[in-house]
């Protein structure tokens, strides 16, 4: 097994352990936190596939600032552990057998459809002056907007939490 | 050397965990960390294709989910103090008011 082989099963693992501690946890400051690690861990596979840039905000955006915000909020509303309540009937019938069929039908797709790409480093790395030079030049126009959407969340975040509306 | 169909089926595994816990967890806030999971199998997805078709275009979709993200948890998390302020009740089953 060479080096990138051992990262990406390690890495992997510990996503997935993490995306199952994440559903299985009662407590949702226990979620948040094994949904650090997913992030994490995911943040290492996108280094092993080139993408410096995206593997930067990830560990800053996403690890960092979003999910502080999550911690944040089920510290300040003081969330305890979550009640026991029976599933909905229709989350039980519907949603179990429905949420297997999708697992089969991702697996089936990935089985068949997947390109036979085998991942080698060097052959591809996403620089962020590369991606910085894509952004500010054929993206430009969504980048100003996202801009204004960001605005505009931050508006509505400040007028929702607000004490009287 | 590890194929990318690899990376793919971790990022379906990923997905799949997410849509169970979303149907299975009754905490606003834990669904709402299964969103986040699914939007960061997605983007796992997008890095992969951009590897196979040696493209940096989809680095900026991920770029761009990441945003929206940043965005859409920042109103939810808002909207999620709202609904506690007045059920005082984090469990999606009290917030009926608009259930049939």
């Amino acid at each position: 097994m060479t080096p990138e082989a051992i990262l990406f099963f390690v890495f992997g693992g510990l996503a997935v352990l993490g995306a199952l501690n994440l559903i299985l946890q009662r407590h949702p400051i226990h979620s948040a936190l094994s949904l650090i690690l997913v992030m994490a861990s995911l943040a290492v596979l996108y280094l092993l596939l080139g993408a410096e840039f995206i593997a930067a905000i990830q560990v800053i955006v996403y690890a960092g600032a979003i999910m502080v915000l999550f911690v944040f909020v089920i510290m300040l509303l003081n969330a305890g552990e979550e009640e026991r309540t029976n599933l909905s009937r229709t989350a039980k019938y519907l949603g179990v057998p429905l949420g297997g069929l999708l697992l089969i039908e991702l697996a089936y797709l990935v089985y068949w459809g997947s390109p036979h790409t085998v991942v080698q480093p060097d052959r591809f790395v996403g620089r962020t002056g590369l991606v910085g030079e894509l952004l500010f030049k054929d993206f430009v126009l969504p980048f100003e907007l996202t801009s204004i959407l960001i605005l505009i969340a931050i508006l509505g975040a400040i007028v929702l939490a607000k004490k009287e509306l | 050397m590890v194929p990318v169909s690899y990376y793919l089926a971790l990022s379906a595994i990923l997905f799949g965990l997410g849509v169970v816990g979303f149907v299975l967890r009754r905490d606003v806030v834990t669904i709402f960390m299964c969103i986040e999971l699914m939007l960061n199998a997605v983007n796992l997805a997008f890095v992969a294709f951009a590897y196979v078709w040696q493209q940096l275009n989809a680095h900026v979709f991920v770029f761009f989910v990441i945003v929206v993200a940043a965005a859409e948890a920042a109103v939810g998390l808002a909207i999620i103090i709202m609904v506690y302020r007045n059920r005082a009740s984090l469990n999606v089953e009290r917030v009926n008011l608009m259930k049939w």
